[in-house]
């Protein structure tokens, strides 16, 4: 099939961007960790409360100012809810849902993730700057959605 | 002069339109006060929830409003392109379709206004709406595919009778949309009949709820490319005949709706890119595929633009944008789907920040993402549909398109543009800031993000509130066009530059198509979902949670 020649160079120039495009974002997936959250991570949601680490939600230091923060997303809230950590903490969050799907979301930050029951979600973000963080749910959930909330107070 | 339309052909195809424009009218409704209720300017009247709204908005529109309009005007197409009328076994299949579809909307709006479904138009398990809401969506489904056994069926024949010759393009694309229709909805189709169904009856306790969002994205993605492609139609084949000109090249435009096609299905996993349970290298494969999209969309845009410029050069245009000038902008049939085709730059600029793995966790689920497909399917789409309606219903009920007409046409044209100028910018906007999507009046307990994000949803209820009014014209625009004097208006199907290459005789090779189409589903798709049917993950029970 003839194509013709000015085509030929806006299909050739568009297809090299999109290698080159695809590429770096291989790239920064699988060398540079920056991989989407995916963890396959099995729990019984109705279990939840008898399941460790969720039978004891909460803060944990596992390091010098890092912390595994243990959460049940369920409707409408999350627990523990008002979490607080010093400024430039690094913390690994670790969630999950007894009920129907969430979402858990820092406005501000690339903290935007997916809570499916059965799965436990997984996300880490180190807080640089003190203040306020608005923690929402960003997935309807129910008529309560928009009440679901909580906050983490960096100082 | 062509002869009439056969009074039983237009019937079918105006009560698919019909039916459509009363489906964005009710949807329209719902979604001007959804606009006011989250620009916290007035609360819904006891017993209306806010979610309810949304779900009636989702389901009229994406996918009530879209596929009657479709198949109407794919079925237009066939009447035109194949044989000058419909065959009876294609008629009847339109009309069991559509009866099947009508049934399946009152049924799914009866349930949503009795607030038993409001799960919103993608009904995520666990939660779970009452099984007739679920069934309600499987006539929907069945129905859409009995209209599309009658496509399928008049073109058989006409190739049947028409040994060795090349389709008509328009009927080539016509085929590519509907099979991209049902190979795509096998997925819903049997995470409805086989997961959903059952489980909202109490037959089974369970559902495995990674699953059933595998199988709805495994439909949804390609759901979109089935409202691009109809307007794709009009854009190659009938805009290159209202401004005079000819179409670029058959065999590109049939290379590009294959190439939709192949790419549009394997895909589904972008939407859940933030999901836990599928690992990244099945994620990234698909955002691979997504991408290949690119390629048949840069075709398209190319052979548009060289077909404008061809056109208004022949005219006498001169200099590099000369011929930008001659182009008929005081022709609504033109101007709706240009305008549509402009918003599409910036609309699919947006869809690859969208379906990029890391950048998707700053918009996912914000309301930029409702911005971008207000601009997409809201805009393009249904600006060109718009445009076609100027002259398909003209066409198919012996009326002519008048200048008041044509001038109310640019009117409403504009203020939807204007309209969606301020909804979808100002949703795109403090979508970056974080501001969700699908989410009723709030500041969570005025935190400082919160409360900034509220002068931009203020915006978005007056842009709203523009584009309502431009639903309502588009109505009254509607019914006023089938009362116009009777007289001839052109059904508008473009030839072929006599320049242009033959097409390769492979493109219309279905079962090597096909083929290939199975086989990147089944590339992309069998590891994750065995996956998913292996891992221990125990089911979820249903929850109702409004
Ligand atoms: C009068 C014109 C329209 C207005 C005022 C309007 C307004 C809105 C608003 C405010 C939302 C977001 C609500 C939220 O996320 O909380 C929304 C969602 C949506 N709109 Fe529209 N819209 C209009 C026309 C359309 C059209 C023509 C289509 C498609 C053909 C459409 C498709 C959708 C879809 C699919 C959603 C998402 C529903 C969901 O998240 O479940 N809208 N609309
Ligand atoms: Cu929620
Ligand atoms: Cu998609």
């Amino acid at each position: 099939m003839h194509i013709h020649k000015l085509e030929k160079i806006w299909l050739t120039f568009g297809i090299a961007m999109l290698i080159v495009f695809l590429v770096v974002l291989g790239v920064a997936t699988f060398s540079m960790g920056m991989a989407p959250p995916s963890h396959s991570h099995a729990i019984d949601p109705e279990q939840i409360e008898n399941t460790p680490p969720f039978d004891e939600p909460g803060l944990k230091q596992v390091g010098e100012n890092e912390y595994e923060a243990v959460m049940i997303a369920y409707t409408f809230g999350y627990k523990p809810n008002d979490l607080t950590v010093p400024v430039g903490a690094t913390v690994h969050f670790k969630v999950t849902s007894p009920d129907v799907v969430h979402g858990f979301a820092i406005p501000n930050t690339n903290v935007n993730m997916m809570i499916v029951p059965g799965e436990v979600n997984h996300i880490t973000y180190t807080f640089d700057e003190a203040g306020e963080y608005l923690v929402l749910c960003n997935e309807y959930c129910g008529g309560g959605h928009e009440f679901m909330r909580t906050v983490i107070t960096v100082q | 002069m062509e002869h009439p339309v056969d009074r039983r052909d237009s019937r079918l195809v105006l009560s698919h339109i019909i039916f459509a424009y009363i489906a964005m009218l009710l949807g329209g409704i719902a979604g001007l006060l959804q606009g006011l209720v989250r620009g916290g300017m007035i609360e819904l009247p006891a017993g209306i929830g806010y979610y309810q709204l949304l779900t009636a908005h989702g389901v009229l529109m994406a996918l009530v409003f879209t596929t009657f309009f479709i198949i109407g005007f794919l079925y237009s197409t066939a009447v035109k392109t194949l044989g000058g009328k419909l065959l009876p076994v294609a008629r009847n299949l339109g009309w069991l379709g559509f009866i099947h579809m009508a049934f399946g909307t009152l049924l799914a709006t009866v349930m949503i206004l009795l607030n038993k479904a409001t799960v919103l138009y993608t009904f995520y398990a666990p939660m779970q709406a009452s099984p007739f809401f679920y069934v309600a969506l499987v006539f929907i489904v069945v129905g859409s595919w009995m209209s599309g056994f009658g496509l399928f069926y008049q073109y058989k024949v006409w190739r049947r009778e028409h040994k060795g010759k090349l389709s008509p393009l328009l009927a080539f694309m016509a085929i590519v949309t509907m099979l991209l229709w049902q190979i795509a909805t096998i997925g819903v189709a049997l995470e409805v009949l086989l997961q959903l169904i059952p489980w909202s009856f109490g037959w089974v306790e369970t559902v495995n709820v990674m699953l059933s969002r595998t199988l709805f994205w495994y439909f949804g993605h390609p759901l979109v490319y089935f409202w691009l492609l109809p307007a794709y139609m009009c854009w190659y084949v009938m805009i290159p005949k209202i401004i005079g000109g000819k179409i670029f090249s058959d065999a590109l435009a049939r290379l590009s709706f294959i190439l939709f096609l192949l790419f549009s299905i394997p895909v589904g996993f972008h939407h859940q890119l933030m999901e836990p349970g599928i690992s990244p290298f099945w994620k990234y494969l698909q955002v691979v595929l997504t991408f290949m999209v690119v390629i048949p969309s840069l075709m398209t845009a190319f052979s548009l633009f060289a077909t404008f410029e061809i056109s208004g050069r022949e005219k006498g245009g001169r200099g590099l944008f000369g011929w930008w000038k001659l182009l008929p902008w005081k022709d609504v049939r033109f101007f709706a789907p240009f305008v549509g085709m402009l918003v599409f730059i910036p609309a699919g600029a947006g869809g690859l920040i969208n379906a990029s793995n890391q950048m998707n966790a700053v918009v996912h689920n914000t309301l930029w993402v409702t911005g971008h497909f207000h601009l997409t399917v809201a805009t393009s789409v249904a600006l060109t549909f718009f445009g076609i309606t100027y002259w398909l219903v003209p066409a198919m009920s012996g009326r002519t398109l008048t200048a008041r007409m044509n001038k109310l046409g640019i009117i409403q044209t504009i203020l939807w543009a204007i309209g969606m100028f301020f909804m979808s910018g100002s949703m795109h906007t403090v979508g970056l800031f974080g501001s969700p999507r699908r989410t009723a009046y709030t500041t969570y307990g005025d935190h400082p993000d919160a409360v900034l994000w509220m002068p931009y949803h203020v915006a978005m209820a007056i842009g709203g509130t523009i584009l309502f009014i431009a639903v309502l014209l588009m109505i009254y625009n509607l019914f006023a066009l089938m009362r116009t004097p009777q007289g001839y208006t052109e059904y508008p199907i473009a030839e072929v530059t006599e320049h242009a290459e033959s097409t390769p005789p492979l493109l219309e090779r279905w079962g090597v198509w096909i083929s290939l189409v199975v086989v990147l589903i089944l590339l992309a798709y069998t590891v994750p979902v065995m996956e998913m049917l292996q891992h221990d993950v125990p089911g979820s029970k249903g929850f109702v949670t409004w």
